[in-house]
């Protein structure tokens, strides 16, 4: 048979074996999370280790006269105090590309660019002594005027290099349409603060020779960034990350405190370690960007959309732009003649934002399935049946067929699971116990991606099968997902495969972000295993090829490994891919005191096949709550006085707590992508958020009848 | 944060005498004055842990007054049937508070004197004149939304944090001290002060003294009281406007009544005139609706908190709903 009969036979297997009527693999490294023994970035016994805290600017735009650091060098322990004044240059900053903008340099230059800025690292032999030398550390400023506020900026917006324009048909014709709306729309800072802190320990192993254990959702990345940064071969620089606690794309790119965790392990000699506080995690690792947005449709008495212009504003910082999707869900979602989309970015003194799960879709499907929502109460259509008579049926954008969709079959498991049935199409009109009560839903989506991946798959004379590959796991289980798809094509159980990952040593795989995972490597593993299969079969002869150790023995073999590369091919261009989800939100809000409480929230997912059940669903819920807290809870609250955040800590930037969520459910579709790639899975981690803010608002108006177009929707709001 | 000496207490008197020198702090539970220290906010020289004084008792009088040490954690309690049976109005406001993890810790004496969550008095590079006199007030002209509405000066628009103190302030609880010229007791009302000219001062205990405990004098309000705490989630959040209200209702005529307001005040904020519209009137929605407009009267707001001008009237009648078994 050749390799790929074996592939269709495999995906028939795993097709007719439906894994949603079972609960699947428990996560395979849960024992070592829930016992303490899994290892994270700050957690390595290094020997030597000696600490380092950085010190934040205290101004938000202007000039560093001078640092005092004598008061710091003079405290107990104090090691270094590195400055822009003493640092010595990192090598990979001195070539510096034409354009001046680009990642902050750090100790660069005298220049403060945000509040908080890190303008100074403390290294002691102590945590304790670091934090309090770092205390003593003081600056002189020439401070010139900042700007923190978009709105007062928006005026100053300009379209990046990406945000090219996008129009279908006519550009905005949806002002001649019989029915309309056009309505503003924004959502805060929202930061991603993930449980664990951001963590760095760097080791130089020789003059040229660097390792690295750091936080980060790619190894690889970090590893030639930091090779860049120092001018090393990247195979000098090892990066070692096989747990991290939670990212949600806060750890998608080298930050300059990790590239100044290396500086300052080269000046002093030492190991160095560099946790960021909770108050660092503000300004020291991106954030969802404060964004405005202007939603304008036009419809049909029918309910047949006619245009579709979406415009957004987004944040970034004066030392780089900083670009996202917003407005490419207004491009994709809807079958429409007329769409058109503009997006522009502001430049302000605040740090460079990052992408967070569901970056730009998540912020752009708030304003569009909100104003969906609006809408359909003018129409007068149910908010489902508004959406399915503009149902796509092929890409808007480009016509092109979609590999799979079926979130008109989502659309009905989440109607039948809230019990949409129950819904009053006039808002304000439900009470339960003195609350009114309403019913929301909004739909997302997001690419369904596949890049290249290399796995290893060694199985050894004991039949224990060994996969390598550098990819990290920042929550969602994808060594659970991968041992899942192994122990599948290997037909043996999970507990005789081992996984090992996030080591930059071994083959390469993407960053963990995009919702491109299980796509992807979970392909390696699958076209590795198939391959190995294949190469004991060739050895088998007429014996059964599947018992593994009997063949190596009878080869005389102590293993047997394929390392094997995987990619999508030209199926990419002829086709439309995208994981689709749809979330479902019933309501309470107290009609003096404005409280909301979700009462139940259902999320369903188009992400293809599903691999692995429980971590699914897990994830699936988690990003439904991170939706709840967009839509109820988060934000960063800047005074533009000082250009200085007054909430970055846990107790006032307010993370949902489990008193704020209701029962969530998570369902699936779960039929294949058979387009996409051999294993029939499509991405989740971002359509698990995308569209729940809006189901939460468009809720909350139901109930109500009152149309919050700000988040996050506080009592305030509602009073 | 500043190294520091750290001694233990092992009598009264010996916490007395510590805490007279200055630079001297009391530490209980810690849950609030560690904060500020490693924010830099306080930087005393010296700590006195007072835990192993034997200042936890929760016991009943003959005559119905309940007393409180001033150790007793927070949880302990809420949860003490001495305290549900007899001032469940107490046991609800603590169980709004903070996060269980800090119940198990605070005390309540740590909870009476724990400082306002400003974010200007927390961040040392902001302007504060409770935290630096003199300095001003980042509050005002800055981001207002958790500040007062009752009781500001132009010094200070900070809010007391405590929900234990709403309650104990509508309960009419009496704060008993000891200091070096012997004990003395502080009305609950009287404890904490309003900010006027000089806000570095939170309360009215003079240099010295040490809280031992609180009375609760004996009332007819366990049946219909509770305890309405409104904020921007569901647990650990600070109240954005709460309100303590306990009732003595015979025959659907309300006899007595307590109301305390939490979230608007730089202290907790009783509503005496309220109180005494209350007397005579059905416990209807109709009443609470008038009280809540005498009780607003005086209400002032700055930029980000016009809407507690209308929240606080609203928890207001929902507490007193709830107490009235009207909800």
């Amino acid at each position: 048979m050749k390799v790929k009969e074996i592939i269709g036979q495999i995906t028939n297997d795993i097709m007719t074996n439906d894994p949603m009527t079972k609960e699947g693999l428990s996560r395979v490294d849960g024992r070592l999370k829930v016992t303490g023994q899994a290892k994270y970035s700050a957690e390595y016994k290094v020997k030597d280790l000696v600490y380092g805290v950085l010190v934040g600017s205290t101004i938000a735009k202007g000039t560093i006269k001078s640092i005092d650091t004598k008061k710091a060098e003079a405290a107990p322990g104090v090691l270094s105090v590195l400055t822009c004044f003493n640092a010595p240059k990192i090598p990979g900053y001195q070539t510096d590309t034409p354009s001046p903008k680009g990642p902050l340099k750090i100790f660069y230059n005298d220049q403060v660019y945000f509040n908080g800025q890190p303008i100074a690292l403390v290294v002691a032999d102590t945590f304790e002594r670091a934090l309090f030398a770092a205390s003593r550390v003081s600056a002189v400023y020439e401070s010139g005027p900042h700007q923190t506020n978009l709105k007062d900026n928006i005026s100053t917006a300009v379209a990046p290099g990406r945000g090219k324009d996008f129009v279908k048909g006519v550009e905005d014709t949806w002002n001649t349409a019989p029915v309309k709306i056009q309505q503003e729309y924004t959502i805060p800072t929202e930061v991603h603060n993930p449980m664990e802190l951001h963590a760095t320990i760097a080791r130089w192993d020789a003059d040229d020779k660097i390792t690295v254990y750091t936080k980060t959702q790619g190894v690889k990345s970090t590893q030639r960034s930091i090779a860049q940064a120092f001018k090393l071969p990247p195979e000098n620089v090892q990066v070692t990350a096989p747990f991290v606690g939670g990212a949600f794309g806060a750890a998608l790119r080298t930050w300059p405190h990790e590239i100044a965790a290396v500086l300052a392990a080269k000046v002093t000699g030492k190991p160095v370690k560099l946790v960021l506080s909770r108050a660092d995690m503000f300004t020291s690792v991106g954030y969802r960007p404060y964004t405005w947005q202007k939603v304008s449709i036009g419809a049909n008495p029918d309910g047949k959309l006619f245009g579709i212009t979406h415009e957004a504003t987004g944040q970034s910082s004066v030392y780089e732009d900083f670009t996202e999707g917003v407005v490419n869900i207004s491009q994709l979602m809807y079958a429409s003649p007329n769409i058109n989309t503009r997006y522009k970015i502001v430049s302000l003194n605040v740090n460079t934002p990052t992408p967070m799960r569901g970056p730009g879709e998540a912020t752009g499907a708030f304003a569009l399935e909100s104003a969906m929502d609006e809408l359909s109460y003018q129409l007068n259509i149910d908010p489902i049946d508004f959406r399915m008579r503009n149902y796509a049926e092929t890409d808007p954008g480009n016509d092109k067929p979609y590999s799979s969709k079926y979130l008109s079959d989502a659309y009905k498991i989440g109607a039948e699971k809230i019990g949409w049935s129950n819904r009053n199409q006039k808002p304000g009109a439900v009470t339960e116990n003195g609350w009114l009560a309403g019913y929301g839903m909004a739909a997302g989506m997001f690419g369904a991606h596949r890049s290249s991946a290399t796995v290893l798959a060694r199985m050894m004379a004991d039949g224990t099968l060994v996969l390598q590959t550098a990819v990290t796991d920042i929550g969602p289980g994808t060594g659970t997902a991968m041992v899942s798809i192994a122990s599948e094509v290997m037909g043996i159980p999970a507990e005789k495969i081992k996984f090992d990952m996030g080591d930059s040593s071994l083959p390469p795989s993407p960053t963990q972000g995009g919702s491109q995972i299980t796509s992807t490597v979970g392909s390696a593993v699958h076209d590795a295993c198939v391959e190995l299969k294949e190469k004991f079969k060739s050895m088998a002869g007429n014996t059964d090829a599947s018992n593994y150790t009997q063949i190596l023995k009878q080869q005389n073999l102590d293993k047997l490994e394929v390392t094997t590369s995987s990619k999508g091919g030209a199926e990419q261009g002829k086709y439309a891919m995208y994981s689709w989800s749809v979330h479902f939100m019933k309501v309470l809000v107290h009609p003096t005191t404005g409280v909301v409480k979700i009462n139940k929230a259902i999320s369903v997912a188009d992400a293809g096949l599903i691999i692995s059940p429980k971590t699914a669903r897990s994830q699936m819920i988690g990003g439904t709550i991170m939706g709840i807290g967009m839509a109820l809870t988060e934000e960063a609250i800047i005074d533009h006085r000082y250009g200085r955040l007054v909430n970055n800590n846990f107790a006032d930037y307010h993370v949902p707590v489990q008193a704020d969520i209701p029962q969530v459910e998570a369902y699936f579709v779960n039929k294949p992508d058979t387009i996409l790639n051999p294993i029939g899975a499509k991405g989740m981690g971002e359509i698990a958020t995308i569209g729940v803010a809006a189901a939460v608002a468009n809720a909350v108006y139901n109930a109500t009848g009152k149309r919050v177009r700000d988040l996050p929707i506080t009592p305030d709001k509602l009073v | 944060m500043k190294a520091f000496q750290y001694t233990r207490a092992t009598t009264q008197q010996s916490a007395i005498d510590a805490i007279a020198k200055p630079g001297t702090k009391i530490i209980a539970g810690g849950t609030n004055l560690i904060d500020l220290m490693k924010r830099g906010v306080i930087a005393p020289d010296k700590l006195v842990d007072i835990n192993q004084l034997p200042l936890n008792s929760i016991s009943v009088n003959k005559l119905g007054h309940l007393h409180i040490g001033a150790l007793a954690l927070n949880s302990a309690v809420a949860e003490a049937n001495l305290v549900k049976d007899l001032q469940p109005l107490l046991a609800m406001a603590l169980n709004a508070g903070a996060s269980p993890q800090l119940r198990n810790m605070a005390t309540v004496g740590g909870n009476m004197m724990q400082r306002t969550r400003c974010a200007y008095f927390y961040d040392t590079t902001m302007p504060c004149n409770k935290r630096e006199p003199g300095s001003g007030c980042g509050a005002i002209g800055g981001y207002s939304r958790m500040h007062a509405i009752f009781g500001a000066s132009d010094k200070c628009i900070a809010v007391h944090p405590s929900d234990m103190c709403v309650a104990l302030a509508a309960l009419d609880a009496t704060v008993t001290v000891s200091g070096r010229k012997g004990q003395r007791l502080i009305p609950f009302t009287e404890f904490h002060r309003l900010p006027g000219e000089h806000p570095e001062m939170d309360n009215t205990l003079a240099p010295g003294e040490l809280i031992t405990g609180i009375s609760i004098p004996h009332n007819n309000f366990a049946k219909n009281s509770y305890y309405l705490k409104i904020r921007d989630r569901q647990s650990y959040a600070f109240a954005l406007t709460s309100v303590a209200a306990a009732l003595e209702i015979s025959n659907g005529t309300i006899k007595q009544a307590r109301l305390a307001m939490g979230g608007v005040a730089h202290k907790p904020w009783r509503l005496f005139d309220a109180e005494k519209a209350l007397v005579g009137k059905p416990a209807t929605e109709e009443s609470f609706k008038q009280v809540a407009e005498i009780a607003m009267q005086g209400a002032k707001a700055y930029e980000y908190n016009k809407f507690k001008l209308k929240l606080a009237p609203a928890t207001l009648v929902e507490a007193l709903k709830h107490a009235a078994g009207l909800v």
